[in-house]
């Protein structure tokens, strides 16, 4: 196994248990950072792969996706903490408002 | 970079520093004059919409070192979105005065959505298509709370955030992964790499990465099994918001994945051009757009809520455009997509009228008993949409449909096309029923809503007859659309 895919696969169990937390996790913080985790996963892979490539381009989409994720936390927080204030708690076993 | 460069993305420049400009006029707009902001908005989205129309016949052209694309298919999709968006502005005025929802980050918000919508529709690389998904999406979020603090607007954005997050995580991953296995993130430069290394073309890890890319992409289309999300969100957000959701992001998102499977064309031998989807993929699709369509449709039949019936419907609606993805001809596509387009505002403009004018906004079906017969306009206007929507000629929703199932079967998928025209058949029981109640039913209680003041309001009158005169013009003149798609050179989707 060549260096690289070792990198690989640390990212896919990342992606993996960030993808699991976001089924299994009920707390809308907890799902918010899974989600993190599974793009973070995707960084990890970005810069492996550059590196078997021998390319820059791997290692700069790595910046363009922290910048979105970076917005995705400005947004994301800000609807929690405005749920929070209304309906007191961040499970989302809670939100049931909306039914078909 | 140089000036030609600037010119592939005109529109979503133009959109993009519109957007960011607003933002700082608005701070100088007082609080008692903030439709001044939507006007202006109405502008920027306007003079986007002249600046493609304007372009739409021009040669193909890529720019920023082949990350965006100018076609024929990005310039149309961009006409569309600017109208459409244009006219959810006007919807807008009187809507968020009625509900207290006037503050001015709305409109430079929406018009930052339109300009991710813009950047989707050039992307020819699937690290822009990830940006472009993000830059309409992380707006959308924010404004379908925008009715907070009433909590089916906050429930709406929270559950609208964490899918559409998850969904992205699985996009981004899915273009790490591609990049693992080819290299490159151009769609171009892919579609070549296929052709030079057939062994590429059975690679575990490309598959994975498209896989998810196509998992990311579905859940922005809302396709059958990842539409869990849409009927939520939908009726909780603002009905502008939903209303803007419904139409433009669908178009968007449904041409970014058009490219991204032109992108995996050559993964395996298919049929002559202008069928721009591999034999590997197109069952898959076929499906998919099978099971949406069926599930879209059963669904709508049940609903209680005319907000929630139209999420079902666009759910539908999805499944139909989809099967003219799995056919591989967009020109079909896109022209369903502006058909629906057009049809479904026309229908959200009466929802809008009622929301307008009414205390509580209430979409249950009875709400809209005899709705019809005191404001015979709003009753014609959703008439026509629901023709269309169902596929009545001389509406929109008949040509579209007409060809989208013409390209189905041309591509040697006719069962396809027979449960397309069975689901349509059955989503007459539930359009129907909307003009039943509309016009058949007595209101159970005194009504609230004045007749004058469902049509008073000019804007949103505007934005009715632009929608109702569309829906029957593209259905008696399609040919004045297409020439739009076709009227330049041969078009490729990727090159």
């Amino acid at each position: 196994m060549e260096p690289t895919s070792f990198v690989v696969f640390l990212s896919s169990v990342l992606f993996v248990i960030g993808a699991l937390g976001v089924l299994l996790r009920r707390n809308a913080l907890m799902i918010f950072m899974s989600i993190e985790l599974m793009l973070n996963a995707a960084n990890l892979a970005f810069v492996a792969f550059a590196q078997r490539w021998a390319q820059l381009a791997g290692q700069v989409f790595v910046f363009f996706v922290m910048t979105v994720a970076a917005a995705e936390v400005a947004v994301g927080l800000a609807l929690i903490v405005t749920i929070f204030r209304t309906k007191r708690s961040t499970s989302v076993d809670e939100l049931a408002q909306l039914r078909g | 970079m140089n000036v030609a460069d600037l010119e592939t993305v005109l529109p979503f420049l133009l959109l993009a520093t519109g957007g960011v400009a607003l933002l700082l006029v608005d701070l100088a707009v007082p609080q008692a004059r903030k439709s001044l902001t939507g006007w202006l908005a109405f502008v920027v989205a306007l003079a986007a919409g002249v600046s493609a129309l304007a372009l739409v016949s021009g040669k193909t052209m890529k720019g920023f070192a082949g990350m965006v694309q100018a076609d024929a298919f990005a310039y149309f999709a961009d006409v569309l979105l600017c109208v459409v968006a244009a006219l959810v502005i006007l919807l807008s005025l009187r809507y968020h005065t009625a509900r207290g929802l006037m503050r001015g980050e709305f409109y430079p918000l929406l018009l930052l959505s339109l300009s991710g919508m813009s950047l989707a529709v050039h992307a020819a690389d699937l690290l822009v298509v990830f940006l472009a998904i993000e830059l309409l999406s992380i707006p959308l979020y924010v404004l379908s709370g925008f009715a907070r603090p009433r909590l089916e607007s906050e429930e709406a954005a929270l559950k609208y955030f964490l899918t559409g997050a998850f969904a992205s995580g699985f996009l981004v991953y899915g273009v790490a992964l591609i990049y693992g296995a080819s290299g490159t993130t151009a769609l171009g430069d892919l579609r070549a790499a296929l052709l030079d290394n057939p062994a590429l073309t059975s690679d575990a890890l490309l598959m994975a990465g498209l896989a998810l890319v196509m998992v990311g992409l579905l859940f922005k289309i809302a396709a059958v099994p990842f539409h869990f999300w849409a009927p939520d969100v939908y009726e909780g957000a603002p009905t502008t918001v939903t209303a803007f959701m419904a139409t433009a992001t669908k178009a968007a998102a449904f041409l970014a994945l058009m490219r991204v499977v032109a992108g995996f064309a050559a993964l395996s031998p298919s049929l002559a051009q202008p069928f721009e989807v591999a034999d590997a993929l197109r069952p898959m699709l076929a499906l998919i757009a099978a099971i949406t369509m069926i599930v879209g449709n059963v669904t709508a039949l049940a609903q209680q809520n005319v907000k929630r019936m139209l999420a079902y419907s666009s759910i539908a609606h999805a499944g139909y455009a989809l099967a003219g993805v799995a056919s591989g001809d967009a020109t079909a596509v896109l022209f369903y997509l502006a058909a629906y387009a057009f049809a479904t505002l026309a229908a959200f403009v009466v929802l809008i009228a009622v929301g307008s004018t009414e205390g509580n906004e209430d979409h249950r079906y009875e709400a809209y008993a005899g709705l019809g017969r005191r404001a015979p306009l709003l009753g014609v206007i959703m008439a026509l949409a629901m023709f269309s929507l169902i596929g009545i000629p001389p509406t929109a929703g008949f040509v579209g449909k007409y060809f989208l199932f013409r390209a189905v079967v041309a591509s040697d998928l006719t069962w396809l096309a027979v449960i397309g025209v069975l689901t349509s058949a059955l989503s007459a029981a539930f359009y129907l029923r909307v003009l039943m109640v509309l016009f058949m039913r007595e209101p159970e209680t005194a009504p609230e809503a004045e007749p004058a003041a469902l049509a008073a309001d000019a804007p949103r009158m505007v934005a009715a007859y632009v929608s109702a005169a569309a829906v029957l013009l593209i259905g008696v003149f399609p040919s004045a659309v297409l020439a739009l798609l076709t009227g330049g050179e041969l078009v490729a989707l990727v090159r």
